[in-house]
Order: structure tokens, then sequence, then C-alpha cells
């Protein structure tokens, strides 16, 4: 839990100099691809696709012991791949493509998404291939949960949606 | 046990590490975010919300949630001296708490059914209880904001709320209540704290503020701030120190 902290100014808070740094290596990102699937996250930013540790049982004497072992999503997802309906407003056209293993959603792919206008290319190159960290639950080994401001939108999760719809059937 | 549920134009992860919480725990919890959905959403006319916006229902006549949240908003707005504001161009949205006040709800909703390690995570805002596994602590990435398959930050939690806001939000950019225009400054705006409900919110009202918006964070008692510039720098609060994972963020 953050301790409470004295008021202090913002300039006194950049002189003590332990809470700035600069980001070395900030790559430019990518420029929008033409419209097919978005491909997975590199290896270095994302290790295997599952953000619960399987098989290890939980330490002895705690109470309560979380068990690492993974589950099956409620509702029984089915595997494969499904694709959801197309979704449109005025920023273009929406379609995802959920993959399913195991239970769990493995991965988002955007088989359509706006990148017409000026505006939306901006979204598309920015916000979506971040939308698809909240499907994945962090695809790092490393990592629980990602924080970060995304994509919202009804179009994303009614597509998303159908997919899931068409797994559970 | 782990749900994704498309629920309030984003989708809402649930993931519990106890064994034995029974599913229709999780089902409620689903279904009150879908209440929310149905109260709150700015996308959907016929929503309290929406219907009070248009003038054809008052506040006062509204149900106890969204009396609620209208307060908790009021509150907010007073804390951030009008930064955080739910009158934006003559409509009413209180999106900027309700996502992190029903998150919050539904940890308690959890807690009361027996869960003591889970998070909870709707569109960025997260709240984390007890542990993944055993003598582990639960890791939060902070989205780096131009790169999106990378973390700037990782903070390690048991019991912890950490909402961001940021430039890379879609269509209806956040918007400083003050001006009616996008804030300038930063990239992106991390709160977090012991409620979800205050950090949504502080994150949202901090992000409008720009770089003092992190001394602004410090002042609140409890609340922890970590910014990332529009010059690429890093600014965060000593509480947050305490809370990130080694000794600085991640150099990519």
């Amino acid at each position: 839990m953050p301790s409470a902290m004295p008021i202090r100014p913002a300039a006194t808070l950049a002189a003590t100099a332990i809470g700035v740094v600069l980001l070395l290596a900030f790559r430019t990102p990518p420029a929008a691809p033409p419209a097919t699937a978005v491909t997975l996250p590199s290896a270095s930013a994302a290790a295997t696709p599952t953000a619960t540790p399987s098989g290890a049982p939980p330490s002895a004497g705690s109470s309560p012991t979380p068990t690492a072992t993974p589950t099956a999503a409620a509702g029984g997802l089915k595997s494969g791949t499904f694709n959801g309906q197309t979704y449109s407003d005025q920023y273009g056209n929406l379609q995802v493509q959920l993959v399913i293993s195991g239970g769990r959603i493995t991965d988002v792919k955007l088989l359509q998404y706006p990148q017409n206008e000026p505006q939306s290319a901006f979204i598309s190159s920015h916000a979506l291939p971040l939308l698809r960290e909240e499907v994945l639950q962090a695809q790092s080994a490393k990592i629980d949960a990602i924080s970060g401001a995304t994509f919202t939108s009804e179009n994303y999760a009614a597509s998303v949606q159908s997919a899931l719809d068409l797994a559970r059937a | 046990m782990v749900r994704a549920e498309p629920v309030m134009g984003t989708v809402v992860s649930l993931d519990i590490r106890d064994q034995g919480v029974p599913g229709a725990a999780v089902d409620a919890a689903v279904a009150w975010f879908h209440e929310v959905d149905a109260t709150f959403s700015t996308y959907r006319p016929e929503s309290e919300i929406s219907r009070i916006s248009r003038g054809e229902l008052s506040r006062s006549d509204g149900s106890a949630e969204v009396q609620e949240v209208l307060g908790l908003c009021a509150e907010v707005t007073r804390r951030s001296g009008g930064c955080f504001d739910v009158q934006l161009g003559g409509r009413l949205d209180p999106s900027g708490l309700v996502k992190g006040w029903s998150v919050q709800r539904a940890a308690e909703m959890l807690q009361a059914s027996g869960a003591r390690n889970f998070f909870i995570g709707a569109g960025g805002d997260i709240v984390t209880r007890g542990r993944p596994a055993g003598g582990q602590r639960w890791r939060v990435g902070i989205r780096h904001p131009e790169i999106g398959d990378r973390v700037a930050a990782v903070l390690e939690a048991g019991d912890l709320a950490v909402a961001t806001s940021g430039a890379y939000e879609r269509g209806e950019h956040i918007v400083d209540p003050r001006t009616g225009r996008a804030p300038a400054g930063l990239l992106s705006m991390t709160v977090a704290g012991p409620s979800l409900t205050y950090a949504d919110a502080f994150a949202t009202a901090a992000f409008v503020m720009g770089e003092p918006g992190v001394a602004w964070v410090a002042g609140i008692d409890g609340y922890a701030a970590l910014a990332i510039t529009s010059d690429r720098r890093v600014v965060w609060t000593p509480g947050m120190a305490g809370l990130l994972a080694g000794s600085a963020p991640a150099p990519r």
C-alpha cells in the first residue's frame, strides 16, 4: 500500500531525482499495417500466453492458499478460432477474431479495424494493439495484469461478444 | 477461475486464484457490470444517465447508485479544482469514475463471497487482492504509451487499486473541463491507492492537470502517481517508489 506522503511542490519532486528517469531506446511505433490480422506481440515483450503459472502446488502453511492451477473459463469455451461480427461506426469497421485454447482466450486478432481517416489511422496504430491486452490478460509470464488507458468501444466489445457466443455454443 | 466479459464498452477480466469460490459469485459480479452498463452507459439512450442528461429524469429521482456516483464525482470535482467534471459540453458523463467504482464494488462482492486472492481488470483499471500464488505478489504492468505490447513499469502489489488515464484513449479524448480542449503535457498518468473509485477519477483529473498532477496526487493521503510526460520522462511520487518492482521502470 502506498504510504501517505507530505505535500511537496513539484519542483522539489523533480529535484529529488530518484523519481525522474528518461525512457531509453524509445522506439517510434510501427506504422499501421494493411487491413490484415495484427500479429502477436514480439517474444521479448510476451512469453507464454498464460497469465497463470501452471502445475505448481501452493506453498504450505499460508492461509488462504491460492491455487495456481489454470481452470477453464466459466461458460466452457471451446478451443478454436472464432470470428466476431463486424460492427461499424464513424471510425470504420471493426471485427475481432478470438483464438481460444484450454478454455481461455489466447489471442485476439483484428480482422478489420478503422484506418481510413487520419484520426482513425492514429487510433489504429496506437490504441487497437493496446486494446488486445485487455482480453489477453497480459501475455508476459511475469505480469499478471496491465494498467493502461484503452480504446473504449462498444463495437470492440460487441465483436468480442459475438465471437465468444460462437465459442460457447 | 477466469472470466473475460465484454461489457461497458470494454472487456472485464476476473481472475480468481482461490479454490472453492462459488461460480454463482462470479456470475453475480458479471451481472453487476451489466447492471452498471444499463444504468450509466452514455452509449445507451435509455440509461438513467442519458435520461438525466436529457432532462427527462431529475438527479434526485435517480437510483441510489446514480446518486452515489454523482456525489462521488462532485467530491472529486471539488478536490481537483474542476479538472474532473461530469458536465462536459452540456452532456452528463461520469465515465471517468463509474468504471473504477464498479470494479471496486465487484471486488467487495467477491470478498463477501469468500474470495481472498484475485484481480479484476476493466479497461486498464485494476483491483488486486491477496496473492496470485503462494509467496508471490501480483505484478501489474503500466502500459507503455507508445509501444503497444510493452510495459513502461511494473508494480508489485497485494491489495491495491491501479488506474491509468492516457492520451491514447479513443475518439472522445480526455478533455479539460475548464477549457474544453485536450490537455497537453502527459502521455499517461497512473494512480495507485486503496480504492479504484478514487484512483480512476484521480487519474483522469491528474492527467488533465499535466505534470503538476503528480504533486497533486502526492498530496492525497494514501495515493501515489506515476506519469509519463510528452517528452518521455517518467515522474513518480515517493509513495509510488515503494510499489515499483526493482528500483526503476524498465528502460524500454
